[in-house]
Order: structure tokens, then C-alpha cells, then sequence
């Protein structure tokens, strides 16, 4: 029979911003308790668990309730910083809401950045233990599924070698086969799909997809809108930590895609001026203008929404892989805007990139040290393009450059 | 109906924690291996690309021992209750060396993981547990040194040495007390990793390993086991050497003061573990 398996209630989290946003010092320490006991005799209000009041709190999450059936395979899409990891986060127990209320069903199991685990001076197989222990497996658990694992990730011949000789492909490609040896009932997964080749994507892909068969319920955030659209039936969009739409994937990714796309081409961005409001292929024009599929000229386009006019803009530009390498940045100084709605379109003559997800990061100045925006772009960029380079992973390197060869002979020997 | 209630899977609830949260003990056993595989990865990490490797665990305690007995066996001529110094000090350093240890490396251990609190969910307080345990390793290691030193020396312990196993164990709580407390406190106030290495060189100082309790006026020796390493270490030279009796009542104030910072420090850690993931 089913039931529900995550149900959230009004989930709000407060987050501290700004320079204090981290560790307090033990001077500060130590002149509040000072402070505090020469303000003995004053009442004191009960502030203890809730954060003070002021302007550098925020909420990453604010009143988000959900409900999520056993079985269920939920993709969550969303800006960043819009509450999709710390809805995560909180689900996983790494760190308490500040209100509202979570009933779990079962073991929760959750792979947020794999291989965050792994010791660099451990063999593979040593990871595989550890790790799987971390994840909460026992020990007899990965001892069942040790071979299984070992082939998934296609690491025999180097299972015992020192992870810190790994490349970053085989180091993802380990950590996600151990997590998806995990067998809980709740599963949640955060931006580990974006791994390795595609081939591998692929086979991760369908490792997903059997879990759910398995009746096991699967919490997803990924920028990726086509593996959402591909392996989720229902999604949630939050925006600025609250629920902005349930239903199910297509229409939510569509939704979602639409929102920037539509904001885009009237103007009529959201509350917010002055920012990036959209991107897209140009040229060549295809059904999906987010692919890149055949090798040849691209033009791409950022839409820019002012307010008001620049007179000495600078505009920086970044590519940035799945693994967050960064793959080409440039940028141009002196530009002169006008307000409305304005174009900034490159053109390559080639993109030379392997398979797979990437995502343009682009930022706006109005002078230096003066920054009115700086967006990764939604949705991401896919390459589809014929991989060229050499077939084992580690030795196809960042690029996938067309080249022709020839062997001919110069000279004959004797 | 009653059936199929039986046949979900158990719930859990996730709500707002305040103040002060219990032990979950329940926990900690399902947990359990974890425990086992991070004092593992301590220990295999430990002595990886090193030259010497598992020597270490030697090297530190036995060149203390000889430059202690140089200048304060020889030139100082600090007593050490009538056997030589050498000994006296290397039974004491045994304990010390590993107490130091452990307590630096879990105290800053929450912080070194924040890689992993602020992406996987398991009981931290395994963190700076681990940490402990895994200094063991070199301690029994630094043992070897000791029974050869004992054979030299012609000491044969007497029927004390039975309570060595639970000394050992002590001097573990007593570490994992004292980590407790540092690594949470080093979560939020980043001057503690500054503080342990100067609380371990002055606390060297006031516990017996240089000089024997009986230098100190009988009359204020129990102030030598308030703090707890003292009355630890005058019991591991009685059990380990049979010199002298087993100072029950020094023991026995220590083992009290080690009881309270244990307690003191897991509840302390329970309470700020909840903010871990956010501040570390």
C-alpha cells in the first residue's frame, strides 16, 4: 500500500547574513557575557533559538508546506539561493529549520555533493567503506554490494589505488556508485547527476529510475531541466525560499523555463530591476534553444534589463562546466546602455566542449566595485555534440576539439 | 488495518530543536560502525607518505624522555620517589604523550570535517571521538618502549597492573571530555584552535609527569587531582612500576572530576551540535 512519505509543514529556516555570518570570535564572546552581567538586574527577553531581528537575517525558506507519496520521484527547480538546498538540508537532519515541522517515513538517504566523504589518501576501496558507512550502510551491507559497486563505477583496475591519483571523473564516478548502492526509502539527491561523461550520466540516469520502481520515494534538485523533466513526475518551484508551483514535471520545468523566457521578451521582469533576465542560442535555430547539438558558428544572447542609462558598464562573462572548472571568461569594459531591454550576444566559431551540461555565469557593473548583477544562467546550456576525444575518461581532457589527422610517409628507409 | 500501520515504514520527526537536547543513545548504537571506520581512517591516514611511519608514535615520547631526564633528572635533580628518572618520567610521558594528543586532535577535528557536517547527517559526536581513539594506536606503540625499559631497569609491576585496562579507559574519557568541549567551542570561536596547543604545554606543567606528587605538601596533594590527568598518572607508575601503592582517594577525586567534564561535555556538545552545519 502507499502512503505519504515526506510530509512538510510551514518549513522556515532564518539564516544569518553578512559579516557575522559565521563564527563569532571570543572577543565578542567575551564582552557579551560581560555586557549580559552588568545587565543582570534588567529583564531580559527570551530570544533564545531565534535569531535577532534585524536587516542581515533572511529567509532561505519560508512557510513551505508539501506533501510527497511513497514512490514518488519530485524534482525541485529553482533560482540558486531560492531554498532548493537547504529544503534539502533540513530534510537530511545536517541542519535544524527554524520552524515548521517534518514527518520522514523510513531511512533517509541523502547525496548532496558525492565523494564529500572520501579521504584522498585512502584506496578505493577503503572510500567504498567509509563512505558507505558515512551514508549510514552497514558495513556487511557494502561487503554485499561491494562487487556491484565496484563494476558500476568501472573502477576494477583501480580500486586499490590511492583516491588522490583518481581523475575527477573516476572520483565521481566511485562516490556516486557507492551512494546509489544505498538503499533507503526516502532518497535525496542534489546536483550529482551531473557527472562524468554522458554515458555514465546515462547509466545514472536509469540507476535513478530503477530506485523508484523499487517504491522508494526520491527528493531531486538539479539545474538540470531536461533530467528533471526526463526522471521526476511531480516538481516543486520554489522561488525566494517559498512554493511558487507544484505539479507535474513538464508543466513545472516549463513553467519555470517560460518565466524567464516571457519576463525576458516583455520587459516585465519581477520585482526586480536592472539584471539578467534571459539567454538563449540565436543561431543556429533549433526546437530547443538551450542545445547545442552540431559543431559550427553559435550565436548566443544575454538579455539585460536597466533602468536607467550606463554610461562606462563593464560586463564579465564565465563558462563553467559541470564540476565547476572553469572553461573560458572574458570581459568587456566602457559599455555605454541605454534603459530598457538590452542584447548582449556573442558569437563563437565553434564551441569545443564535451558532452553535457554547462552553465554561463555573467555579471553587470554599472562602474567598478559597483555591481548590479550577476546571474548563472537558467536554464543551463546542454552539448550534445559527437564526443571526439579519446574514449577512456581520463585521457579525453576539458576540450572537444574537431581535428583532422593523417599518417603519411615522408622518407622510406632502406 | 492494524496490519498495514505495522507494515509503514518508522517515522521520524523533524522540528525546531532549543536549548538543551538529550543523548540519543539509540542512535549512537545504529551508528555504531561509524565510529569504527573513522577511528580506521584516522589511523590508516595517520603515518600515510611518511618516512618513518608508525616510529613517530616513538620518536616523540622517548626524545622527551631523554631531554626531561637531562635536564630535569640530571641538572635540576628533580626527585622521582626513589626509581630512576628515565622511567619515572617515560611511565609518566606514556599517558601525557597520548593524552596531549588526542585532545589537540579532537579538538580541532569538528572544524577540519566541516565537508562533511555540512553535507551528510550521522551523530558528530563520532567526530571527535574517533579522533581519540585513534591516538591509541600510538600509546600502545610508546608501550613497547616501556616494557623494555621495565625489563632494564628490573621492575616488575605486582597485581596493580590489572587495573591498567580501565586507566587506559580513563585516559580516553578523559580526552574525549576535554575534546567535547574544545571542538564544539572551536565550531563557533575560531581562537580555540590557538588556545589548545598553549593549554596542553601548561597543563603539562601541573600534572605529575616531570615531578612526583609526594614533591607537593601532603596537605594539598588532593589539588594535584582536581585536575584529572594527576591522579591518572600517579596511578599508572604505581600500577605499571609497583613502587608504590594505588592512591585511591587521589584516583578517585580524579575519576569524579572526569565523570563531570564527560557529562559537562556531551550535553554541552548536544546543545551546540544542532548549529554545526550552519556556523562551522
Amino acid at each position: 500500500m502507499s502512503y505519504t512519505s515526506i510530509k512538510i509543514e510551514n518549513l522556515s529556516k532564518q539564516y544569518r547574513l553578512g559579516e557575522y555570518a559565521g563564527y563569532r570570535t571570543f572577543r565578542e564572546a567575551v564582552v557579551d557575557t560581560m555586557k549580559a552581567s552588568l545587565a543582570v538586574f534588567r529583564p531580559k527577553p527570551d530570544t533564545e533559538g531565534l535569531l535577532p531581528v534585524g536587516q542581515n537575517m533572511v529567509w532561505a525558506l519560508k512557510d513551505v508546506s508539501v506533501d510527497i507519496e511513497q514512490g514518488e520521484v519530485v524534482g525541485i527547480v529553482g533560482r540558486n539561493g531560492a531554498g532548493k538546498s537547504t529544503l534539502l538540508k533540513i530534510l537530511g537532519k545536517i541542519t535544524d529549520p527554524t520552524e515548521g515541522r517534518v514527518e520522514l517515513r523510513g531511512r533517509v538517504g541523502s547525496l548532496l555533493e558525492v565523494g564529500t566523504g572520501f579521504h584522498p589518501e585512502l584506496t578505493g576501496q577503503e572510500n567504498i567503506f567509509l563512505y558507505g558507512v558515512i551514508l549510514g550502510m552497514s558495513r556487511w551491507e557494502v561487503a554485499r554490494k561491494f562487487d556491484e559497486i565496484v563494476a558500476f563505477a568501472e573502477l576494477e583496475k583501480f580500486i586499490d589505488t590511492p583516491v588522490k591519483r583518481y581523475s575527477s571523473g573516476m572520483y565521481m564516478r566511485l562516490a556516486f556508485a557507492v551512494a546509489a548502492h544505498l538503499e533507503p526509502e526516502i532518497l535525496l539527491v542534489d546536483e550529482v547527476l551531473a557527472v562524468g561523461d554522458a554515458a555514465f550520466q546515462k547509466k545514472c540516469l536509469g540507476k535513478m529510475d530503477d530506485v523508484s520502481k523499487q517504491g522508494r520515494t526520491v527528493l531531486f534538485v538539479s539545474h538540470q531541466l531536461n533530467s528533471v523533466r526526463k526522471l521526476c513526475s511531480r516538481a516543486i518551484w520554489l522561488d525566494n525560499g517559498s512554493n511558487q508551483m507544484e505539479g507535474t514535471a513538464r508543466e513545472v520545468v516549463s513553467a519555470y523555463e517560460g518565466a524567464f523566457f516571457k519576463a525576458a521578451e516583455t520587459g516585465a521582469k519581477t520585482k526586480q530591476q536592472n539584471c539578467f533576465v534571459g539567454w538563449d542560442i540565436l543561431e543556429p535555430k533549433t526546437d530547443n534553444p538551450y542545445r547545442y547539438d552540431t559543431f559550427g558558428p553559435v550565436k548566443i544572447r544575454f538579455l539585460l534589463l536597466l533602468d536607467h542609462e550606463i554610461q562606462r558598464g563593464i560586463h564579465g562573462i564565465a563558462l563553467w562546466n559541470s564540476d565547476n572548472i572553469l572553461m573560458w571568461g572574458r570581459s568587456v569594459e566602457n559599455l555605454h546602455l541605454k534603459p530598457g531591454l538590452n542584447e548582449l550576444t556573442y558569437v563563437f566559431e565553434d564551441l569545443p566542449l564535451h558532452p553535457g551540461p554547462y552553465r554561463w555565469q555573467v555579471s553587470f557593473y554599472e562602474k567598478k566595485g559597483l555591481m548590479l548583477d550577476n546571474w548563472q544562467s537558467v536554464p543551463e546550456m546542454i552539448v550534445a555534440t559527437e564526443p571526439l576525444g579519446h574514449p577512456l575518461d581520463e585521457w579525453a581532457g576539458i576540450l572537444n576539439l574537431p581535428s583532422e589527422f593523417k599518417a603519411e610517409l615522408l622518407e622510406k628507409i632502406k | 488495518m492494524k496490519e498495514t500501520a505495522e507494515n509503514l515504514p518508522e517515522l521520524s520527526v523533524i522540528i525546531p530543536r532549543k536549548g538543551w537536547v538529550p543523548i540519543d543513545l539509540k542512535e549512537l548504537w545504529t551508528y555504531g560502525e561509524l565510529l569504527y571506520f573513522l577511528t580506521k581512517r584516522d589511523i590508516k591516514v595517520r603515518y600515510k607518505q611518511t618516512l618513518l611511519g608508525g616510529l613517530w608514535a616513538v620518536i616523540q615520547p622517548v626524545f622527551t624522555m631523554v631531554v626531561f631526564s637531562i635536564f630535569f633528572g640530571k641538572m635540576a635533580k628533580i626527585p622521582s620517589d626513589d626509581i630512576p628518572y628515565p622511567i619515572f618520567v617515560y611511565a609518566g610521558l606514556l599517558p601525557w604523550t597520548y593524552f596531549a594528543n588526542a585532545v589537540a586532535a579532537s579538538g580541532n577535528s569538528l572544524a577540519g570535517s566541516a565537508h562533511l557536517i555540512t553535507k551528510v547527517y550521522f551523530p558528530r559526536l563520532y567526530i571527535p571521538a574517533s579522533a581519540s581513539l585513534a591516538g591509541l594506536v600510538d600509546f600502545f606503540i610508546a608501550m613497547i618502549v616501556l616494557v623494555f625499559m621495565m625489563v632494564f631497569y628490573q621492575y616488575v609491576p605486582g597485581m596493580n597492573v590489572l587495573l591498567f585496562p580501565f586507566l587506559v579507559g580513563l585516559t580516553f574519557l578523559c580526552a574525549v571530555g576535554a575534546g567535547l568541549w574544545l571542538s564544539a567551542l572551536n565550531v563557533q570561536y575560531r581562537d580555540i584552535k590557538y588556545v589548545i596547543p598553549f593549554l596542553i604545554q601548561l597543563w603539562l606543567f601541573i600534572s605529575p609527569v616531570i615531578y612526583p606528587v609526594s614533591m607537593i605538601d601532603k596537605k594539598y596533594q588532593w589539588l594535584i587531582a582536581i585536575n584529572p590527568m594527576g591522579g591518572v598518572i600517579k596511578a599508572y607508575r604505581a600500577t605499571l612500576l609497583g613502587h608504590q601503592p594505588i592512591d585511591w582517594q587521589l584516583l578517585g577525586i580524579s575519576t569524579f572530576i572526569i565523570f563531570i567534564m564527560l557529562t559537562t561535555g556531551l550535553f554541552y556538545f548536544r546543545r551546540m551540535e544542532k548549529g554545526f552545519a550552519d556556523i562551522v
